[in-house]
């Protein structure tokens, strides 16, 4: 089996700035069979601006990860350095799996939410707002609760919730996993060219290779448990992008199915493992 | 009660498709479903006339509801009905105010914070099932045979439902409705104020139906006692000067408060759970 010298594969490819810097980070859970490591030695350097996306069978830490990032969860060793944000800015704001939409709450009021926590003043909420809702195709369903929203206009709104934040860094955790194929590529469009206004940092997790080859300026492959750097891959194709323009091209079979490759031992992996406990 | 409040809800929808389905054809079949709701009780009305009239019930037990109605006209015209209802009325909002606040406080506290939750959950537990009518001596020893009895009495049927629904409402909240909002900054105020309150709401306001027709239950029974007013009061009164169409009359009309209550709350919960509909 084929295992990435690390280090090297997780360098940045330019010199720019280094916005999330990870060194042997671990994660062990405490289980009644005993400890159970989730993340094992993780090394990422993420410049600024990076789209960077995490692919991996179920089960290998991605959104451990990506919670240790939010800082949801703690990790048990290891450093995580994150560059500070601008001042009044937020470290980050995920957008989390399946529904995470109050459905006490509006539309407006949902994608107003960080904004509101944060008291930030009335005119701007209604700008920063009213922006990201006609950005998404929302405005005139503001005053919807989520219950009388679509799958894909619920997470339409978790999206503009989690712009509207005006975040430092953006985190997604498999945002589009539970659509339909038609709504996900509107909706990686969408994100796309919302994105392509700010150019955030971008943590996304998928287990849609499709995904992160469409979205992604790099993509980190994942061991099954434990969760391991198996390989990094970079994304050569320019931006801005159009997702189904980029299906046609050649590079893009080749680049999907090099990742599936990689991807493969480790579902059959994860699958044996799952079958032997 | 809860139960036919839980689901009104979702039963009107089906019902206002159905009667749209079925517009052309004479009555909507929702009308006809409310005529429907009333055969029983007004063939009840009918046969227990028509059974006193005849002589076939003893009249002194089960007096027509003709002499029943006339009676509790009396008593409308009289002031007299009216001056006991406001009375219970005062008694059961105090009651209600004391008693459902600060069990939807702890109730919503005990649901956030697992350690106050282990704390006082025993001591719920083991008070909970005590009938609250087996300490109205022990309520009348400490707080007298004024006013602040009646209340407490009400206080202690309607804190034990809120609290345990509200503990309930809040521990029911997906985990992942906490996350967003440590995620996105929430103190914990804001947290308390835009996550555990309106996601218990559903809950509290069963809770809240289930403590009201409690409340409604107690004041009659605390009232018997040491009172000069109220609807408790006027039917043991009525008792010791045996007349018996004043205690129906009292019989009805906390049935019909009971009624206004609940349809009452139906509508407030329409109002502040808009999002129930969902379900």
């Amino acid at each position: 089996m084929m295992t990435a010298p690390v280090k090297d594969a997780a360098a940045p490819a330019s010199g720019a700035e280094i916005k999330i810097r990870i060194r042997n980070l671990y994660k062990v859970f405490p289980t009644k069979k005993g400890p159970f490591t989730a993340l094992d030695d993780i090394n990422l350097d993420i410049p600024r601006g990076c789209f960077f996306m995490i692919v991996g069978p179920s089960g290998c830490g991605k959104t451990t990860l990506l919670r240790i990032l939010a800082g949801l969860d703690e990790h048990t060793s290891g450093t995580l350095e994150i560059s500070a944000p601008a001042r009044n800015r937020p470290g980050n704001s995920m957008v989390f799996q399946g529904d995470s939409l109050f459905p006490w709450m509006n539309v407006w009021d949902n994608a107003a939410y960080g904004l509101a926590m944060r008291g930030r003043p009335k005119a701007e909420i209604k700008e920063v707002v009213g922006h990201y809702l006609n950005r998404t195709g929302l405005a005139k369903f503001h005053d919807l609760y989520p219950h009388q929203l679509s799958g894909g206009m619920r997470q339409r709104v978790s999206i503009a919730r989690c712009f509207a934040n005006d975040p430092d860094i953006l985190l997604m955790d498999e945002p589009f996993s539970a659509l339909d194929e038609q709504n996900k590529v509107l909706l990686q469009e969408e994100l796309l060219r919302i994105w392509e206004e700010t150019r955030k940092t971008v943590m996304f997790i998928t287990h849609s290779v499709d995904e992160a080859v469409t979205l992604g300026d790099r993509i980190m492959i994942m061991t099954a448990h434990p969760g391991r750097t198996k390989v990094m891959v970079d994304v050569p194709f320019e931006r801005p992008r159009s997702v189904l323009e980029l299906r046609a091209r050649p590079q893009y079979g080749e680049l999907v199915y090099n990742i599936w490759g990689h991807l493969k031992d480790e579902v059959q992996r994860a699958r044996a493992q799952d079958e032997g406990r | 009660m809860t139960d036919a409040a839980e689901s009104s809800a979702p039963q009107s929808i089906i019902r206002a498709a159905k009667a749209s389905a079925q517009a052309s054809g004479g009555l909507s079949r929702e009308a006809v479903e409310r005529l429907m709701n009333l055969i029983s009780p007004i063939a009840l009305i009918g046969v227990w006339e028509l059974a006193a009239q005849l002589g076939f019930i003893d009249v002194r037990f089960f007096p027509p509801p003709s002499k029943i109605f006339q009676v509790m006209w009396k008593m409308i015209e009289n002031g007299l009905l009216m001056k006991h209802v406001g009375a219970s009325l005062q008694r059961l909002f105090w009651g209600i105010l004391y008693g459902g606040v600060p069990a939807l406080i702890l109730g919503v506290a005990m649901g956030l914070y697992r350690n106050l939750r282990m704390i006082v959950e025993p001591v719920i537990s083991a008070t909970y099932p005590i009938p609250k009518s087996a300490i109205l001596p022990l309520i009348l020893l400490i707080f007298g045979l004024g006013e602040a009895s009646k209340i407490v009495m009400v206080a202690s049927g309607v804190f034990y439902p809120i609290l345990i629904n509200s503990m309930a409402g809040v521990l029911e909240i997906p985990k992942t409705h906490f996350d967003v909002s440590r995620n996105f900054g929430a103190s914990r105020f804001q947290t308390f104020r835009t996550v555990a309150l309106p996601g218990a709401l559903p809950l509290i306001m069963t809770g809240v139906k289930l403590g009201v027709g409690l409340g409604l239950v107690l004041i009659a029974i605390a009232e018997m006692v040491g009172a000069k007013s109220g609807l408790g009061y006027m039917i043991w009164n009525a008792w010791e000067i045996l007349s018996v169409e004043t205690m129906y009359v009292g019989l009805i009309t906390i049935a019909a408060l009971g009624l206004v209550f609940s349809l009452a709350l139906n509508e407030i919960e329409r109002l502040i759970v808009p999002w129930r509909s969902a379900r």
